[in-house]
């Protein structure tokens, strides 16, 4: 789950992070009157949204007036902000954060990360701040620096010192620096974050730090332990076929094409879009309805998939262990009449009792189509699907 | 001899009493797996399908000498349990739990390695579908009828799709010597790199099929494995050619978020490796035939 740049930094500032003094704003008045609250000669208005970029899409303003505060705040305000992370649909900015002005002498990139191939919590820093991680590594992957933490011991403060020292910065900064980074540690290990990322932590010209960006995400599978985390998620910034395939409690992301599918496990799901692909059409959602395919989960399925208008055809592919093919047949049958589906439905039904579960279908008089094996499912649901258009 | 389990290893069922470990406990025993009690902390001294329950994991292996073990408990509870059977001896355990924190697994693998190297618990898991040595014993939830036994090694992410590659083998008359689910998790027990090493070692197994999935450096690292330490061929797919980039594909590790871990490019990496590559997830079960076809030449 990932949340917004004020809330990463108001987490982090109450593990000993400094931040710069800021307030959200939902309106223009709001924003200028947090401007002339925090004080000072010179303000930047950000956009909150979940993506980084902001700056170069127009979502980071800086102004010395309430006028500009103003003006800054509507052209953001209620707008769909697209970022080179967003997708050509962008995010609706609905939040300001308005923070003062820092003045930068130096700007560090630091970060936080789950390392798969250690294992472990890893510091990932550079002195190239300012750039994404992505360029860093491509221009100068020489400034890099890397920390794994013993999860049995926890960070220590000399590998903070180490990252403080390899970054190059005066002697005065370090121990400020050293705090930091241990702070950012604890916020990560006791929030049970998958990343923390300060791009830029700047190096003010009198020598201070600030956390100018601040980026959190977390781990889905320990919310339960985290519920003030879990409350900071904002469905505005996801797409809405996803909230609401979410909200069931099933597995979805939502893609471009006009095929949608149901599979049930997340590596056949991955699989049966390859197929569509490689047949030529284009999958309009993965959905993983889990490993067992009750007719309840059917049905539910069908309903989050149809809520995408661009779908043509549906495809349902299920291998069918535990749970009968029979079963799972008699539950497309009634989800079909029930939700009253006119579009092709292509069915792909494997495992224990196929042969009785194909004869439920076929014999089921609706619009369903039958396939044997994975490569005739997917042939058969971009044929409806171009036939449908 | 296949790997980890076959029909003599005793087993124990960690979650043993509630709905999902009764009901998966039971396909395993009408499998012929010989399960020998489980664990409810709470329930020791009854007895439930016909099997002795105890309270903790060392009781249970005092008692029934037990080897191998397969985890039910609720996430919040499951790295504990995972640990419990490390510390109580056991040799290989399952775990099938969904939705266990990624911190509580890099703290199960940390712990683990508290044991010298002969002692230490090989895990396989979480998140996953089990092990499955066809004919012998299954350590599972998947349906045991679609394996033949046979002597080709299966080691994946997903259940379903390895289910997908078991019964395209079998319809061409292809049997398998042990399927290992490492699961969908970011941070799991077993990597795909451990388990080739183990199909490399078995006489039993000749061939191994690899159903990798985007996301995480494993499937690389494995097809390094193959090329510098492997006489078996490895045949491999890799699901997930059209899944954006920073999205999350259903399981928690499913996600490509560097460099090398898109589906496109895990396939030139393992192809670079020597390993054979099923061009699309219907043809697993012919490119692994064409493999055993070519041994048998060399042969």
């Amino acid at each position: 789950m990932d949340i917004h740049e004020y809330q990463a930094k108001e987490l982090l500032s109450k593990f000993g992070v400094p931040i710069a003094r800021g307030g959200i704003a939902y309106s223009p008045e709001q924003a200028t009157y947090r401007a002339t609250e925090i004080g000072g000669s010179k303000w930047v208005v950000k956009a909150q949204i979940h993506s980084g970029a902001r700056g170069k899409a127009g979502g980071i303003k800086v102004c010395s007036t309430d006028r500009e505060i103003e003006q800054a705040a509507e052209s953001m305000l209620g707008k769909k902000l697209v970022t080179n992370q967003t997708g050509p649909a962008g995010k609706l900015v609905s939040r300001l954060y308005i923070e003062e002005a820092t003045d930068i002498a130096k700007e560090i990139y630091f970060a936080l990360v789950m390392d798969r191939a250690s294992e472990r919590i890893m510091v990932v820093a550079s002195a190239a701040g300012g750039m994404e991680i992505e360029e860093i590594s491509a221009e100068q992957p020489d400034t890099i620096i890397r920390v794994q933490v013993d999860p049995a011991v926890g960070m220590q403060q000399f590998q903070a010192r180490e990252v403080a020292y390899g970054l190059g910065v005066d002697p005065e900064v370090i121990n400020k620096l050293v705090p930091t980074i241990l702070a950012c540690y604890r916020a990560f290990r006791d929030l049970d974050a998958t990343m923390v990322e300060i791009n830029p932590l700047v190096i003010t010209k009198d020598k201070n730090l600030v956390a100018l960006d601040a980026k959190m995400s977390f781990d889905d599978n320990a919310l339960f332990r985290r519920p003030h985390i879990a409350e900071l998620r904002d469905k505005s910034q996801e797409d809405p076929r996803e909230t609401y395939a979410s909200d069931r409690g099933l597995a979805y992301v939502g893609l471009d094409g006009d095929i949608g599918c149901v599979v049930n496990g997340a590596g056949l799901a991955m699989a049966t879009l390859d197929m569509i692909k490689l047949a030529g059409g284009e999958p309009a959602n993965f959905l993983d309805i889990g490993g067992g395919a009750s007719p309840e989960r059917v049905a539910k399925s069908f309903k989050a998939v149809l809520k995408d208008k661009k779908v043509k055809a549906l495809l349902l592919n299920v291998f069918a262990g535990i749970n009968r093919c029979d079963w799972v047949a008699k539950g497309v049958v009634d989800a079909v009449n029930d939700l009253n589906i006119k579009m092709p439905v292509v069915v792909r039904l494997a495992g224990t009792n196929v042969e009785e579960g194909r004869r439920i279908i076929d014999e089921s008089g609706l619009t369903v189509i039958s396939a044997d094996t994975l490569a005739e499912a997917a042939q058969k649901a971009v044929a409806a699907a171009k036939s449908a258009a | 001899m296949a790997i980890f389990i076959n029909e003599n290893t005793p087993i124990l069922i960690q979650g043993f009493t509630g709905r999902i470990g009764t009901f998966h406990a039971q396909e395993m025993i009408d499998y012929g797996t010989n399960v020998v009690g489980g664990v409810t902390p709470g329930k020791g001294g009854a007895t439930h399908l016909g099997r002795p329950v105890f309270n903790t994991m060392k009781g249970a292996v005092q008692e029934t000498n037990a080897e191998a073990a397969i985890v039910f408990v609720p996430p919040p509870f499951a790295a504990d349990a995972i640990m419990e059977a490390a510390d109580a001896g056991i040799k290989y355990c399952v775990c099938i739990t969904d939705g266990i924190p990624a911190q509580d697994m890099i703290r199960v693998k940390r712990y683990m390695r508290r044991y010298k190297k002969e002692n230490r618990m090989v895990l396989t898991g979480p998140n996953c579908a089990g092990t499955i040595s066809p004919g012998k014993a299954m350590l599972g939830i998947m349906p045991g009828h679609i394996y033949l036994p046979g002597r080709v090694g299966i080691v994946g992410r997903s259940g379903t799709l390895g289910y997908e590659a078991a019964s395209q083998m079998k319809a061409l008359g292809i049997g398998v010597s042990t399927s290992v689910g490492i699961g969908g998790d970011p941070i799991n027990g077993s990597s795909f790199r451990d388990i080739l090493e183990h199909f490399e070692n078995d006489p039993e197994t000749d061939a191994v099929l690899m159903i990798g999935e985007i996301g995480g450096p494993q499937e690389a690292e494995a097809g390094q494995f193959a090329r510098d330490h492997m006489k078996k061929p490895v045949v491999a797919y890799i699901a997930g050619l059209s899944a954006p980039k920073g999205r999350k594909m259903g399981h928690a590790g499913a996600i490509i978020s560097a460099f090398g871990e898109s589906a496109p490019e895990k396939v030139e990496i393992l192809k670079g490796c020597g390993v054979t590559i099923a061009p699309t997830p219907s043809e697993m079960g012919a490119t692994i035939a064409g493999v055993l076809n070519k041994l048998k030449k060399v042969a």
